[in-house]
């Protein structure tokens, strides 16, 4: 049943970030605005769930399969961060590329932190 | 049509993602070790897909956009990142980070180098 939910969730997930990235406008060799605003984006919102679902005990079954896993795993994404990164670098742009993996990375992670913490701020 | 290959794509690589992170888990590792394992693996194949630089748009949906962008995942990896500092392994945390930027970057760029 988790695997199904899953695997919803991530078509679901996977058609929205597609979705961003078809709405964007796309720069061969530019900034990879898409990914990183389905990134941080989806951070933040895995932030939130994480601090609903710790303030939901016993939290429902279908939430960690369908949302967690499913629609913000599919919705975020690695493969593409790690070669748009790998290919401004080739193109020469390699302080373009260490600008991009480090706003990808610290904002993510900073993202997460906002989400737990605007979910807290409001249970009080 | 497009989307449909998106979302064929995804339904294959989400499932596989659950399987890896619970087979860490399962053998008494941090799951964060499984979300190492997607991300590295996916950013291997979809630097290949690219690296072709001819590969048909429907391989691009279904393979680049559909299994390999759900197959991997950000918010997994920046939440990972959060509870291992929340439970006070900042060194482990850390060697997360560096091992997903080593690793992940590494295999993108392998990938794409060994198809052109």
């Amino acid at each position: 049943m988790a695997y199904l939910l899953a695997a919803l969730g991530g078509a679901l997930g996977a058609l929205a970030r597609w979705g961003v990235a078809e709405a964007l406008p796309r720069s061969p060799g530019g900034w990879p605005w898409a990914t990183l605003l389905v990134n941080l984006g989806g951070c933040l919102l895995i932030g939130v769930l994480t601090g609903v679902l710790a303030a939901r005990r016993p939290e429902p079954a279908w939430a960690r399969p369908f949302l967690a896993v499913g629609v913000l795993g599919g919705y975020t994404t690695y493969s593409a961060f790690a070669v748009e990164a790998v290919l401004l670098a080739d193109r020469g742009a390699v302080v373009l590329a260490a600008g991009y993996v480090l706003a990808s990375v610290l904002g993510g992670v900073l993202a997460v932190v906002a989400g737990v913490r605007a979910v807290r701020g409001r249970a009080r | 049509m497009t989307a449909l290959l998106v979302a064929v794509g995804a339904m294959a690589g989400a499932p596989l993602r659950l399987l890896v992170t619970r087979l860490a888990a399962r053998s008494h590792h941090d799951p964060a070790l499984g979300t190492l394992a997607v991300n590295v693996a996916g950013s291997a194949v979809l630097g290949v897909l690219l690296g072709l630089g001819s590969a048909p748009s429907w391989v691009l949906a279904l393979v680049g956009t559909g299994f390999c962008g759900t197959l991997t995942t950000f918010s997994a990896f920046g939440a990972d990142v959060v509870r291992l500092v929340e439970e006070r392994a900042v060194g482990r945390a850390l060697a997360y980070v560096t091992a997903s930027l080593v690793l992940g970057l590494a295999a993108a760029a392998a990938g794409c180098a060994l198809a052109r």
